[in-house]
C-alpha cells in the first residue's frame, strides 16, 4: 500500500469524527503548547541571565575581602581577617595573563549642581575601570590615568544622572559637589541599563583614593581583574591567590569570583528550574496522550466490523496495524503542531503585553516538540493498534 | 480449482469442543455455480470463511488452485485474498465515510494500484454492475441493491477467480434480489467460480450444485 493512500485514508477516517478527532487532538495541544510556553520561558530567563552577566565580559574576576565559604574553628583562636587594599590591588598589577587591575570601592552620597540633589551610588574606580567593565563613555572622556592613591577632584556622571541634574545640557566643564566635596565633570557614560536591579546609569565615577576619603575608607570594597583571555582565567585565579595569600600572612581570607563560574551556578540552577518546569508541562502532554489513547481504542472497538472487511480485502495484520499507528500518530501530530502555533502565539501576546517577560523559544525546542507529541501519538497507538491487528477477521467481520 | 479432503474446524467453547465442520470433503470445479444451504449453525458460514483463506481448518486439508492452503504463510493468505477470491456479504460491509468508486477501489489500493489505474478500473466495474452513474455516491445515498452491487463490484475489481456470497440477498426484497442474482450469474457465466451460502430456496434452485450441510457434515442435493 502505498504511503500517500494511507495517509488518504486514515485522514478520512478522522475528518469522519470531525469533532471527535479535534478534542482528542487539543488535548494534546495544550500538553505541547505548555511545554513549548514554559520552555520558552526557561530559556529566555536563561538568556537574560546570561546576557546580564556578559555585559561585563566573561573574563572580568572579583576578588572580595572575606570567605563565603566558612569552615574550621572561629573565633577562638582570633584569625584576623585582612582587608584589601590599594596595595593588594598595585601587587597584583604585573601578574602574568592579567591585563587591567581595578580596585573599587562604593557607597551612596549625594550629587548636587545648581539646586538639583540626587542620591546615587558612586563609584571609586580607576582609568581602567571603563575598559574593564566595557562601559564605554558617550561624552568627555573617562578618570585619566594616574596612580590609583592620588586623589583628583575629577568625576564621570551616568547619563540618568546628568540628565537629571543639568535638565539637558552639557556637564562637561560643569562642577558638581559630591557629599559635600567639588569635582569637575570630565565625562558621561553611555546608557548601560540596569544590572540585576542597580541602575547602572543612575551613577557618577570618582577616583578611588578621593572615594575612599568620602566614604572614610582605609580598604577597598572589591578588586576586579580582568584576564587576558577565558583561558588565562584558571592560571590567574591561582596567581592571585598565591600573591594575595602570601600577603595575608598565609590567610586566604579573600573570595575569588569568575564570570564564568557565576554563569556556570546560574546555568544548572536555570538547568534544574527548566526540567521541573518541563515534567510538569509533561505530565498535560500525558494526559493528552491517555485521550488518545480513549479515542483510539473506541474507535477500534466502533470500526471492528470495517477492520474484518479491510482483511477480507487482502490487507494484512500488519497493515491494519499501520493504519491505526499512523491514525494516532496523525490526531497527535496535529495536535502538537496546534499545540506549537498556540504556545508561539500565546507567547507572543505574552511578550506584547508584558515586554519586560524573559521569552525565547528555540527552534530545537519547537522541532523537540513537534517530534514528542508524534512520539505520544506512536506510543498511544500501539496498544489499540496490537488490538486492531490481533482481531480475528472471521469474529470481526461479524460484527455489525 | 478447490479441494477439501476431510476438513475439519473445531471452536473451544469454555471447556467443550465444538464441531462446526465434520470432516468435509468436496471438490469444486473453476465456472462452477455452488450453493451452500442448510439451517443456521450447520456450518455453512464457517465452510465459506475456510473457502476465502479467513480461516483454517483444524484438521484436514485445503487445496485451492492446487496449492496447499495450510502451508501458506499469514502473508500469503492475505495475498490471496487480495487478489484470487472476491467476497460479498449480507450487510454489504461497505465503508459509509468513502463514496461508491472509493469502495471499489480499496482493494487495488491495498494492492498498490497507481491511483490513476484505479480510477478508471473502478469506474469500469461500476459500470459492469450497471452504477457507473452513482459513482461519486456515498452508500447512504444508495438503495440497498445499489450497495450490493457497488460490494459486488468491489469483490471483482481485482479478478478473482472465486467469489463467496454470504447471503447477498438476505437484506434485500425480491426485485433487488432478483437483479443481484442476475448479475452473480452473468458473471458465473464468464468464467468466475461462484459459491452462494443461502436461506433462500429460490436462489438455492439457481446454483448448478446444491451442497446441503446439517450440524457440520454434508450432501449434495441432485439438481
Amino acid at each position: 500500500m502505498r504511503f500517500l493512500d494511507l495517509a488518504r485514508f486514515v485522514a478520512g477516517a478522522l475528518t469522519g469524527h470531525r469533532l471527535r478527532s479535534a478534542l482528542s487532538a487539543l488535548g494534546v495541544a495544550i500538553g505541547v503548547a505548555a511545554v513549548v510556553l514554559l520552555t520558552s520561558l526557561g530559556e529566555g530567563t536563561r538568556q537574560y541571565i546570561v546576557s546580564q552577566f556578559s555585559q561585563f565580559g566573561t573574563s572580568l574576576i572579583g576578588i572580595s575581602p572575606g570567605k563565603v565559604k566558612t569552615f574550621g574553628v572561629p573565633g577562638v583562636f582570633g584569625g584576623t581577617t585582612h582587608q584589601l587594599t590599594l596595595y593588594d590591588a598595585d601587587s597584583l598589577e604585573h601578574l602574568p595573563g592579567i591585563q587591567k587591575v581595578v580596585p573599587v570601592v562604593f557607597g551612596q552620597a549625594r550629587v548636587e549642581a545648581g539646586g538639583l540633589g540626587r542620591d546615587v551610588y558612586i563609584y571609586g574606580v580607576t582609568h581602567d575601570a571603563s575598559a574593564a567593565w566595557k562601559f564605554p563613555v558617550a561624552e568627555g572622556s573617562f578618570l585619566p590615568e594616574m596612580d590609583p592613591d592620588r586623589r583628583a577632584s575629577l568625576c564621570v556622571l551616568g547619563p540618568k544622572l546628568a540628565r537629571e541634574i543639568f535638565q539637558g545640557t552639557s556637564p562637561l566643564g560643569k562642577r558638581v559637589r559630591i557629599g559635600g566635596a567639588g569635582f569637575l565633570v570630565v565625562g558621561v557614560m553611555e546608557p548601560k541599563g540596569q544590572f540585576v536591579g542597580f541602575d547602572l546609569d543612575d551613577s557618577a565615577y570618582i577616583p578611588v583614593a578621593s572615594a575612599m576619603d568620602l566614604f572614610n575608607l582605609t580598604e577597598l570594597n572589591e578588586i576586579d581583574v580582568l584576564a587576558a583571555s577565558t583561558g588565562a582565567i584558571p592560571g590567574v585565579v591561582e596567581e592571585v591567590r598565591s600573591v594575595l595569600t602570601a600577603r595575608h600572612r598565609g590567610n586566604d581570607d579573600f573570595t575569588i569570583t569568575t564570570q564564568t563560574e557565576m554563569l556556570d551556578v546560574f546555568g544548572r540552577v536555570m538547568d534544574i528550574i527548566t526540567a521541573a518546569v518541563s515534567a510538569i508541562a509533561g505530565i498535560s502532554l500525558l494526559v493528552g496522550a491517555i485521550g488518545i489513547l480513549t479515542i483510539m481504542w473506541i474507535s477500534v472497538n466502533e470500526r471492528t466490523a470495517e477492520i474484518g472487511l479491510l482483511r477480507a480485502l487482502g490487507l494484512t495484520r500488519q497493515g491494519v496495524e499501520r493504519l491505526f499507528l499512523l491514525e494516532s500518530a496523525l490526531l497527535a501530530g496535529a495536535g502538537g503542531l496546534l499545540g506549537l502555533l498556540c504556545g508561539l502565539g500565546l507567547g507572543a501576546i505574552l511578550t506584547a503585553a508584558l515586554p519586560g517577560l524573559p521569552f525565547k523559544t528555540s527552534a530545537g525546542a519547537a522541532v523537540a516538540a513537534v517530534a514528542m507529541s508524534l512520539l505520544v501519538g506512536l506510543a498511544s497507538g500501539w496498544f489499540p493498534a496490537r488490538r486492531a491487528s490481533g482481531l480475528d477477521p472471521v469474529e470481526a467481520l461479524r460484527a455489525e | 480449482m478447490i479441494l477439501l479432503e476431510e476438513v475439519w474446524r473445531t471452536f473451544q467453547v469454555g471447556e467443550a469442543e465444538v464441531g462446526a465442520l465434520k470432516g468435509i470433503s468436496l471438490a469444486i470445479r473453476r465456472g462452477d455455480h455452488v450453493a451452500l444451504v442448510g439451517p443456521s449453525g450447520s456450518g455453512k458460514s464457517t465452510l465459506l470463511h475456510i473457502l476465502g483463506c479467513l480461516d483454517r481448518p483444524t484438521r484436514g486439508r485445503y487445496l485451492f488452485e492446487e496449492r496447499d492452503t495450510g502451508s501458506l504463510s499469514e502473508l500469503e493468505r492475505s495475498a490471496l485474498r487480495q487478489s484470487r477470491i472476491g467476497f460479498v456479504f449480507q450487510f454489504f460491509h461497505l465503508l459509509s465515510r468513502l463514496t461508491a468508486a472509493g469502495n471499489v477501489e480499496l482493494p487495488m489500493m491495498f494492492a498498490g494500484v497507481a491511483p490513476e489505474e484505479r480510477r478508471t478500473r473502478a469506474q469500469e466495474a461500476l459500470r459492469s454492475v450497471g452504477l457507473a452513474h452513482r459513482a461519486k455516491h456515498r452508500p447512504d445515498q444508495l438503495s440497498g441493491g445499489e450497495r450490493q452491487r457497488v460490494a459486488i463490484a468491489r469483490a471483482v475489481v481485482m479478478g478473482p477467480s472465486l467469489l463467496l456470497a454470504d447471503e447477498p440477498t438476505g437484506n434485500l426484497d425480491r426485485a433487488s434480489s432478483r437483479e443481484v442474482m442476475e448479475l452473480l450469474e452473468r458473471m458465473n457465466a464468464d468464467g468466475l467460480t461462484l459459491v452462494v451460502v443461502t436461506h433462500d430456496p429460490d436462489i438455492a434452485r439457481r446454483a448448478r450444485r446444491v451442497i446441503r450441510l446439517s450440524d457440520g457434515t454434508m450432501e449434495e442435493e441432485a439438481p
